[in-house]
Formats: structure tokens, sequence, C-alpha cells
């Protein structure tokens, strides 16, 4: 028996699982994994940065790269299949890491200010704008919305258009933003209807504070004290000052 | 793959040819790590080349042009292999180093009989036996792997391939 050239033959390929495991391991590419969400069954990518995109399952084709970046699927990191299903159920990201290296420097301001709007409540695009300091910038927070790389996660379905329609949405379509508006309680016939009398701001002539309509304050106002208000500059003249909560100024 | 071409392009784009170091290296470092440690080969050579890129992303290009990349590499899966050796020993039922699964391939019908033989030799002879013959390092890249001066590594295979003759003498 010639030993080395049995030893020789004692090879064998690296498994792919392994192979796969280093490429996301290493960052290299994003892993993905099927979650349960209202809109039904949604697919989540993910790496060594944080959760990087939501597709919705059935239009997700996973032999095409997600933001360049090839994909496989694997099971998300132990600690964060809890949190993403809290964050799709929840419509926030609270403490799971978003990678949003996808967007520009611009968009990720925007899209941490859209990740703070609460479960229920809407903002329009221009309230987003005056956020971050850019009140110009209406059309620009609009396409950021539609680059949002993680929707239901970070919730742009409740930023909406002023004049009460509802707007675009880029995972599906404007009814699946309706869907998802109405399965968090947002009365959207109630949101037209103020739309419809130019009513942007319902204030409280008891705390004489002025809120977005959805906020959780403005909701508590009883008929017999609640103001319809048109624009900031009329509440503010009437003697209201802006809710420090929903920030409607 | 020419390594010093390997080099030269990792030094240039880390990213993008990354996944040919695992292409050029990584059935070498599997198949070496399940002969030196049975079972875990698998979970260890991935490990290796995650931290082989870590390493490899805190780098200056001019030191991953200059790196000898096989003894590189195995310079970690080796130090990871030992690690890995030395907490199995503190668990309460160590697994046995012949208890591998076989893998999906077919293989030669004496791959469980020579896991047996080579479990059989001292760690260090086994690790150079395995990695001159089965890998095939040089004893320069062989003597940087395991940190230890090219003679007593070629020591350590020559007596390895000694101990291995009487093994299958005794089988016969």
């Amino acid at each position: 028996m010639n030993i080395e050239s049995e030893l020789k033959s004692l090879t064998s390929p690296m498994p792919l699982p392994a192979k796969e495991a280093v490429a996301l391991g290493t960052g290299l590419v994003d892993g993905f994994s099927a979650f349960d969400s209202p809109l039904g069954g949604v697919v989540v990518g993910f790496n060594v940065v944080g959760v990087s995109f939501v597709e919705l399952a059935e239009s997700f084709r996973p032999d095409e790269p997600v933001h360049g970046r090839r994909v496989v699927e694997a099971a998300p990191p132990r600690a964060w299949g809890s949190k993403i299903e809290r964050a799709i159920d929840r419509g926030r990201p609270a403490d799971l890491p978003v990678d949003l290296r996808s967007v520009s420097e611009f968009q990720r301001t925007v899209l941490e200010v859209a990740a703070a709007i609460p479960f229920g409540q809407v903002r329009p695009y221009g309230w987003l704008a005056s956020e971050i300091g850019n009140p110009g910038a209406v059309r620009a927070v609009g396409s950021t919305m539609a680059k949002n790389p993680v929707p239901l996660i970070i919730p742009c379905h409740r930023v909406v258009r002023s004049d009460g329609r509802i707007g675009n949405y880029s995972l599906g379509g404007a009814h699946n933003k309706t869907a998802l508006l109405e399965h968090e309680g947002v009365d959207i016939d109630l949101l037209s209807a103020l739309a419809g009398r130019h009513i942007r701001y319902l204030a409280s002539d008891t705390t004489g504070i002025f809120c977005h309509p959805t906020c959780a304050h403005a909701r508590r106002i009883t008929d017999a004290h609640r103001v319809e208000l048109k624009s900031a500059t009329q509440a503010v003249s009437a003697g209201f000052r802006p809710c420090k909560v929903c920030r409607p100024v | 793959m020419v390594m010093e071409q390997l080099c030269e392009r990792l030094a240039r784009d880390l990213d993008a040819s990354f996944g040919d170091l695992v292409d050029a290296l990584g059935d070498d470092v599997y198949s070496g790590l399940r002969r030196i440690h049975g079972d875990d080969a698998a979970d260890l050579t991935q490990e290796a080349f995650i931290r082989a890129y870590r390493a490899l992303s805190g780098y200056e290009p001019e030191r991953i042009r200059e790196l000898r990349l096989r003894g590189w590499v195995w310079t970690i899966a080796l130090n990871l292999g030992r690690n890995h050796a030395r907490d199995r020993a503190r668990r309460p039922q160590p697994a046995e180093l012949h208890d591998i699964h076989p893998v999906e391939d077919p293989e030669p019908v004496d791959d469980r009989l020579w896991q047996e033989r080579l479990s059989l030799l001292p760690t260090a002879q086994r690790t150079a036996v395995v990695l001159r013959h089965v890998v095939g390092l040089d004893y320069a890249e062989l003597s940087a792997a395991v940190g230890r001066p090219e003679g007593t590594v070629k020591a350590d295979v020559s007596r390895g391939l000694a101990r291995l003759r009487s093994i299958i003498e005794e089988e016969s």
C-alpha cells in the first residue's frame, strides 16, 4: 500500500451550507426567511448589519440580487427571529437593527423619522419634510418612502398625502396601504372627510392644544370640545399651542 | 489559482474576491480539518473563513499582498481547531474523533478506516501528516501554519507516516 497516495485521496468538498454560512457571516450575501404579516406572507432579508429588506412573498425572486447583493435562504440570527415578528406586528423596528446602507444619507434621516410614527397614526409627507428641517423636500420625502427597503418594519404606510388621499405604497400598491391602516384601526373615512373640508388639525378648547387628527391626544377630545383647524397659522392665531407629542409644527 | 494572484486581488478588492479565496482553499481546509478534528469540520471551516475575512478587512493592502495565504489561513484554522478540541475535552461526553458522519458524495470504502487510523496518531503528528499529505502544504507553509520550525514538522510527518505503517501492519 502506498500510504502517501491514499492520504492524498482523503479529500472531500467543503459542504455548500458551510460556504453559504461564510458568505452570510462575512456579510457578503444577505440571508432571507419567510414571515407572516397583515398583508400575508413576506420575505425578510438580513445580514451582519441588520434587517435589509422586506418584500411580498408572492413577488419575491430569490435568484435575483436585492440592492445589488446575492441572497440565500437562511434562518435569521437566533436573537432576531422574534424581534422581526414583533417589528412587523407593531410596525416599528424598536431594538431590531435595520440595514439602511442601500439608501442615501438624506433618505436614512427621513426613514428614521418615519420609523417613530406610532401604530394607528398617520402623518403627511410635508410633516416629515419639516421634521428633518427641510420643509421644501416633500417630493424627496415621497420618493424616499417608495425606496424604503424595509416596509412594514419602518412604517412608511403611515405617511399619507395632506389632501386626505392615502398616497402610493411600494409593497403591492395603495390598496395594501389602506389595508394596513385599517388593520391598525385608522378611521380612513374620517380622515378623508376632514381632508375634504381642508381640516388639517384638531384642537381641544379645554387644553388649548392642537394635534394631527390621528394623534392619541386628538382622539381623546370629546365632540363638544373639538375645534377643527385648517392650518397651523390659524391654530396659533386662535391661541392654540402645538402638541408636544405629535408636533404638528 | 496561483496564490500570489489571489493575494493581489484580495488586496485590491476584498469583498469582490473573498469568494474566490473560499473556492480556492475551502475544500482543502474542510478536508484537513475533517481528518484532524472529525465531525465538527464544517463548523470549524466556516468559522475559520469568517475570521480570515475579518482579519483581512483590517489589513492594509500591502500586508495582504505579502501574505503566504495558505499557511496563513491554516494558522487560523488550526488555532480554532485547537480551542475547539480543548473545549470539547471539557464536555461531559466528548464525541469520538472517528465518529464522523459520511458526507453525501460516494467515498472510498476505507474512508472511516483511515479516519480511525489517523485518530490513533498524537495530535502533532496527525496535524503534520494531514497538512502535508492530505492537504498538500509544502514544508514552509506547514511550518508557518503550526508555528514550529521546519525541521520539527518534517520529523512529525515522518514519525506520523511510520506510525501509520505500523498501525496498518497490525491490522493485517
